[in-house]
């Protein structure tokens, strides 16, 4: 067997550098979210038709790619592939940061972020939102002792079902956050069966594009190279998981446009919606979906470079398809009196108006900046990094 | 004998009082117990109970299209600017139809309906929105967090989301900064045996669009107008049971 050892990141320039850079952002995503408290979500572009913004994009981007981005050590404990081992620490880790920016993004932007205390003593169990509340922290806590596992010799031999678990638990979790916008009755945008599935495909896609990306970074500031072997391996993946997502978004529209009533608000996503056709076939489709699978796939873009391209592609196109998601999905007016045109004086009938304000967009970019923190401090406290791959030991 | 007469006398008086004030205790209390059985069915201490739901019957023909009395009325009883901007509140709402076929036009006021299945209070995380026995939808402002599920969830976009601070609130209809809203039916004036204030206003300027009472009081105006003609949902296909109701689309 082979033997991994683990280090903690060096604390070279790289590292204080991109730890000041991400906290500062951080730090520019809380006094975003100060002042939109203070004076209120009018400073936003949110109003009372689109009443989740740019922050649900990043706070739902972040939580899918959370869950997603533990599939690297799922594999290597799960599915017994040991080649993933050496990443399956920074996996773990990089999971629990990410929720955690999703999560601070999503209390932050919260009309009242002050009674957090009180979503966590106030509980309607039919709420999606509260079972959201203890998947995501029964995550955090699962992944934790995940770690644990991993970390302590003694207690490698329970890596195995606890890696299980947790990962059961993350296919949970995303069924819960696309079960968020899945159970909606009410707009025709969202109800519908494959929210579930699509959520935990995005997961994979999106989880393994965060993996390359963000593991190339932390190599980097750590001044060593990811296992090239292993990089093929998460780039084939990649590859089929982007496939897979496009296909269930092909299933989704088709679905929808074979019937008839919903044909004008596939006209509106795919034609008429202005930035919404355009997001979905120019950043969802072509340069998110279209572009990575050729880069991936194709021997001519073999290299790390176009890897890495790829692999922020596929991020922007998943920020892409949420945004057209969670904001399409509002803009595109209810239909309450079918067979009528409708106005009033609340936007009825109308298609509603949103343009993200900079402190919102400061906000969203804070919670990935508190998972980069986050991920930082904690590879430079705890050995997360492998040192040497693929050296013969006896174990 | 006669002593035994006397006895049976005596006893008969007795019996015929006992009766007669029984009868007349009857007479008198009986009224008083019916009005209140009929104007309240309990005090304003007593908590809200199933016995009654109050609801609302809008006849879309009685609706004039740029009458807005109403609207006016619940911003006054409420406190609400009625500034139209996309960040402000609306509690009710006139919306004028036109027919994509014929062209008729038509119009009506819509706002929270009230649901016996409310789509917010099954999303709310913190059981913030809530159904009181009466069958009113409200929201308590001290435990919600503003996470604006309930308005991703209502069918009828009858939620509001205070955006900045208020000034001028009245004390019967506390509102806050980061919190969301909607129509009460007048929550305060039902509890003092009074319609709500888009009623009493569309009533004031003749048009009587607008009827309010029980809907479980078969023998009252509203159960009456609701079974002696048509009337319909919105959005019936979602099967919540809306307490407000409309004639005429």
């Amino acid at each position: 067997m082979k033997t991994i050892y683990f280090q903690n990141i060096r604390a070279g320039r790289a590292f204080w550098l991109a730890l000041a850079l991400v906290a500062a952002m951080m730090l520019a995503g809380l006094g975003a979210a100060h002042h939109m408290e203070s004076a209120g979500h009018w400073v936003t572009g949110m109003n009372n038709q689109v009443v989740w913004g740019i922050p649900h994009v990043f706070a739902v981007f972040l939580i899918v790619g959370a869950s997603g981005v533990l599939n690297t050590a799922s594999i290597a404990s799960v599915f017994g592939c040991d080649e993933y081992k050496p990443l399956s620490r920074l996996s773990a880790l990089l999971a629990i940061a990410l929720l955690a920016g999703g999560l601070a993004v999503l209390v932050l932007d919260l009309g009242r972020p002050d009674r957090l205390i009180v979503a966590m003593t106030h509980y309607n169990f039919k709420s999606i939102f509260a079972w959201n509340i203890f998947l995501y922290t029964g995550f955090i806590l699962m992944v934790a002792v995940y770690l644990w596992m991993m970390f302590e010799p003694r207690m490698n031999r329970f890596v195995r079902p606890v890696g299980t678990a947790a990962f059961a638990w993350r296919l949970v979790l995303t069924t819960g956050t696309g079960s968020i916008f899945g159970f909606l009755v009410a707009r025709e945008a969202f109800d519908s069966a494959v929210m579930v599935p699509l959520f935990i495909l995005m997961s994979l896609s999106l989880g393994t594009a965060l993996m390359l990306l963000l593991g190339t970074l932390v190599f980097w500031i750590n001044r060593a190279t990811l296992d090239p072997e292993l990089v093929q391996r998460l780039r084939r993946l990649l590859g089929w998981f982007v496939i897979a997502v496009a296909y269930l978004v092909a299933v989704d529209h088709l679905t929808r446009l074979y019937v008839t009533g919903h044909h004008s608000l596939e006209r509106f996503i795919l034609i008429e919606g202005g930035i919404y056709p355009v997001l979905f076939w120019g950043v969802q489709g072509l340069l998110g979906t279209l572009v990575p699978i050729i880069l991936l796939f194709s021997p001519r873009f073999a290299g790390k470079g176009y890897l890495v391209s790829a692999a922020l592609l596929v991020v922007i196109g998943g920020l892409a398809q949420v945004y057209v998601l969670i904001i399409g999905g509002q803009a595109f007016p209810l239909d309450l009196f079918p067979g009528y045109m409708v106005t009033s004086s609340f936007f009825d009938g109308a298609v509603a108006q949103y343009v993200p304000s900079a402190v919102e967009i400061v906000l969203g970019l804070g919670g990935l900046a508190l998972a980069l923190v986050v991920t930082l401090i904690g590879a430079r406290v705890l050995p997360f990094m492998p040192a040497e791959v693929g050296v013969a030991r006896a174990d | 004998m006669k002593q035994s007469k006397d006895n049976l006398s005596v006893s008969a008086r007795r019996a015929f009082f006992t009766q007669a004030s029984s009868g007349v205790a009857l007479l008198a209390l009986a009224p008083g117990v019916r009005l209140v059985d009929l104007a309240l069915a309990r005090t304003s201490d007593e908590p809200a109970s199933t016995t009654q739901r109050w609801g609302l019957l809008v006849d879309v023909e009685r609706c004039v299209s740029d009458c807005d009395a109403c609207v006016s009325a619940c911003n006054h009883e409420h406190g609400l600017s009625g500034d139209p901007s996309e960040t402000n509140a609306q509690w009710i709402r006139k919306v004028d139809l036109e027919d994509e076929q014929t062209g008729h036009r038509l119009s009506l006021v819509l706002m929270c309906q009230h649901c016996e299945e409310p789509p917010c209070v099954d999303v709310c995380p913190t059981g913030a929105s809530f159904r009181r026995d009466d069958g009113i939808v409200l929201v308590d402002k001290h435990i919600c967090i503003g996470c604006r599920y309930c308005m991703m969830a209502c069918p009828y976009k009858a939620r509001s989301f205070i955006h900045e601070n208020l000034s001028g609130q009245k004390t019967h209809a506390p509102r806050g900064k980061g919190t969301v809203e909607s129509c009460t039916l007048c929550v305060h004036r039902i509890d003092h045996d009074d319609s709500p204030a888009c009623v009493e206003a569309c009533s004031e300027v003749g048009h009587q669009a607008l009827l309010f009472g029980d809907l479980n009081d078969h023998e009252g105006p509203l159960a009456t107008a609701l079974s002696n003609a048509s009337s319909r949902e919105l959005r019936s296909e979602l099967k919540l049971n809306t307490a407000v109701r409309y004639r005429g689309i």
